[in-house]
């Protein structure tokens, strides 16, 4: 137990010594986000019988979560395997599910820490309702540890920073940003709600959201076993990948 | 005494390449072991597959007992394994990375030893200092920390002092003689052969992924106990084509091994004969890097090192 500690506690003293860049920075980016958005929307706009802006809260509290528990995975393997200094943690007695779960621990503290911080800023913007703090808990844990978990595939495959910033750009953003965060489902159009649905990251916003207000797309139950299945799948892969050595035993 | 590492024919390739080419070896506990050979010639490999940094294609390795893949914690335990890339981790100070590589081993009250090792290595003064403002040596003797916070009953140093200074290097020694002295196992690898010579009792010396000498150091000296003749030529003489077969140069000098005295007086007449002037000689006592060398040159080259068909291994 002691490996996996103290490679959580390294992992989270690696981001909180650079927590301008790693809190402090997402945060700013999504009070950015809020500020325009209820600027422009907020007068025209309801969701679910709310006010854009208190729509929008949640959902920017998740995206910046998720973003983050997935760059703090990603960002820390592909750092430490370009430096060389990844052999540290290979040459220890740290079994690979003592690996995983530290990584995966220390992403998901990172995406609250990142999460709390965007609630605390704009939560002056619209009043907010905690209707079941259970279903906001139970997926900001577990989607922060789905993207956790999908960093350290992807800082396991990438072998280089701009492989992992394509990953990033072409994968993570999209699938953050057209989930819901903005608008309802409901407001697309037919053949776009549909398509929606096959991505896992608009249950987890859908289901976040609803701890607020109490309303949602589709049901939390739902949302929640959708995002449970999700996060089984990709912690099997990232356990099948670490177990194998694969890129970075050679 | 028992057996601190066995390797038993390892085999590891990159792609077409035959890194190690059936590699056995048995190090007892208590040795200061050698393990040389020329760039490229696989000990690095060896050392990973040893540490678990890398899987053999064939072969098994344990470390005292211990497998090192089916009983791979218990084997990383009793290793410690200084790298060859100068490798650290720019977020924390020298105390910081100690405490975390300890911890990583499951020790979480190590500072007694951690300030030992420091003081061994020269380090105190930079304990609090950020691995990004050490220089090159120091950051190479923070490796060497890291390796041995465990206690480590077998220890690897693959070219530990590469850019580490004079005055260093013999710290360094004494402290690794001293831990060998107290029963720790050393196994170093280095292209500073007198280092090798007066350190190790026993070397290995490996040639493109193969075993090519193992002996006592003191064997491999004497089977190659014969005298080096070193000639530096003058200016625009040649060496009669004869000799340089049987030559080596080093440092500007012609070096011939001969079997004893007796060849010296011949040897000069015959250049005379030439009429090949002589600018400088010197006659020496072999010494490893001569041994070595002699080694390297009497190997066979294996024209298929980079592939070639596997039919016939043993497995
Ligand atoms: N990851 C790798 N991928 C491909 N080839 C490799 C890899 N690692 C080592 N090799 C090759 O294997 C051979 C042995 O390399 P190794 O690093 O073990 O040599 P070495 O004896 O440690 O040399 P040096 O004295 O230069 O450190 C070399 O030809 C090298 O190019
Ligand atoms: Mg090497």
């Amino acid at each position: 137990m002691t490996g996996f500690r103290t490679l959580l506690y390294k992992e989270v003293l690696r981001f909180w010594k650079v927590g301008f860049q790693t809190v402090g920075a997402p945060v700013l980016t999504a009070l950015l986000y809020l500020l325009i958005f209820s600027h422009v929307l907020d007068r025209h706009v309801q969701v679910h019988g709310v006010r854009y802006t208190a729509f929008l809260i949640p959902g920017l509290v998740m995206m910046s979560l998720l973003q983050n528990a997935f760059a703090n995975s990603s960002s820390s393997l592909i750092q430490s395997k370009i430096t060389g200094s990844v052999v540290f943690v290979l040459l220890p007695p740290i079994s690979y599910l003592e690996f995983f779960l530290a990584y995966v621990v220390a992403a998901v503290l990172r995406g609250l820490m990142v999460g709390v911080g965007v609630l605390l800023v704009t939560g002056w913007f619209a009043p907010l309702d905690f209707v079941a703090p259970f279903w906001i808990l139970a997926f900001a844990l577990l989607g922060g540890g789905i993207l956790g978990a999908f960093g350290v595939i992807a800082g396991i495959w990438a072998d280089k920073f701009d492989q992992l910033a394509a990953f990033q750009n072409f994968l993570i953003l999209p699938l953050t940003m057209l989930s819901g965060v903005f608008y309802s489902l409901h407001s697309l159009p037919a053949f776009w709600q549909r398509l929606s649905h096959f991505n896992p990251v608009f249950y987890m916003i859908d289901g976040f959201r609803y701890g607020f207000f109490g309303v949602s797309d589709v049901a939390p139950e739902n949302s929640l076993a959708v995002v449970a299945a999700c996060f089984l799948a990709i912690s099997a892969i990232s356990l099948a990948m670490l177990r194998s050595g694969y890129k970075l035993r050679s | 005494m028992g057996v601190a590492v066995s390797i038993d024919r390892v085999e590891k390739r990159f792609g077409p390449l035959r890194a190690l080419d059936g590699v056995s070896l048995e190090i007892a506990e208590g040795e200061f072991f050698g393990l040389l050979g020329p760039n490229g010639a696989g000990k690095t490999t060896l050392i990973s597959c040893l540490a678990g940094l890398a899987r053999p294609d064939a072969g098994r390795l344990s470390v005292l007992g211990r497998d090192v893949v089916g009983d791979y914690r218990a084997a990383r335990r009793l290793l410690g394994v200084v790298p060859q890339e100068l490798v650290f981790d720019p977020f924390f100070s020298v105390r910081e990375t100690l405490r975390i590589q300890s911890g990583y081993f499951g020790l979480r009250h190590n500072d007694d030893w951690i300030d030992e090792i420091l003081a061994n290595l020269d380090l105190t003064a930079k304990a609090d200092a950020n691995m990004r403002r050490l220089s090159g040596g120091m950051k190479r003797r923070v490796l060497v920390a890291q390796a041995l916070v465990h206690r480590p009953p077998v220890i690897v140093l693959d070219e530990p002092t590469a850019g580490v200074d004079v005055e260093l290097r013999q710290g360094l020694w004494q402290f690794v003689q001293r831990l060998n002295r107290e029963g720790h196992t050393i196994i170093l690898t280095t292209h500073y052969l007198e280092e090798a010579e007066t350190l190790c009792g026993r070397i290995a010396m490996l040639k493109q992924g193969r075993v090519v000498a193992l002996d006592s150091t003191h064997n491999l000296l004497a089977r190659f106990s014969g005298h080096t003749l070193s000639l530096r030529l003058a200016p625009g003489a040649q060496l009669p084509a004869a000799l340089r077969a049987r030559a080596g140069e080093r440092g500007g000098f012609w070096q011939l091994r001969l079997s004893g005295l007796d060849e010296v007086e011949p040897l000069l007449a015959g250049l005379r004969a030439e009429g090949c002037a002589i600018d400088d000689l010197r006659l020496a006592q072999a010494d490893l890097e001569d041994v070595f060398l002699g080694v390297m040159q009497d190997a066979p080259e294996m024209p298929d090192a980079s592939g070639g068909p596997p039919a016939g291994r043993g497995r």
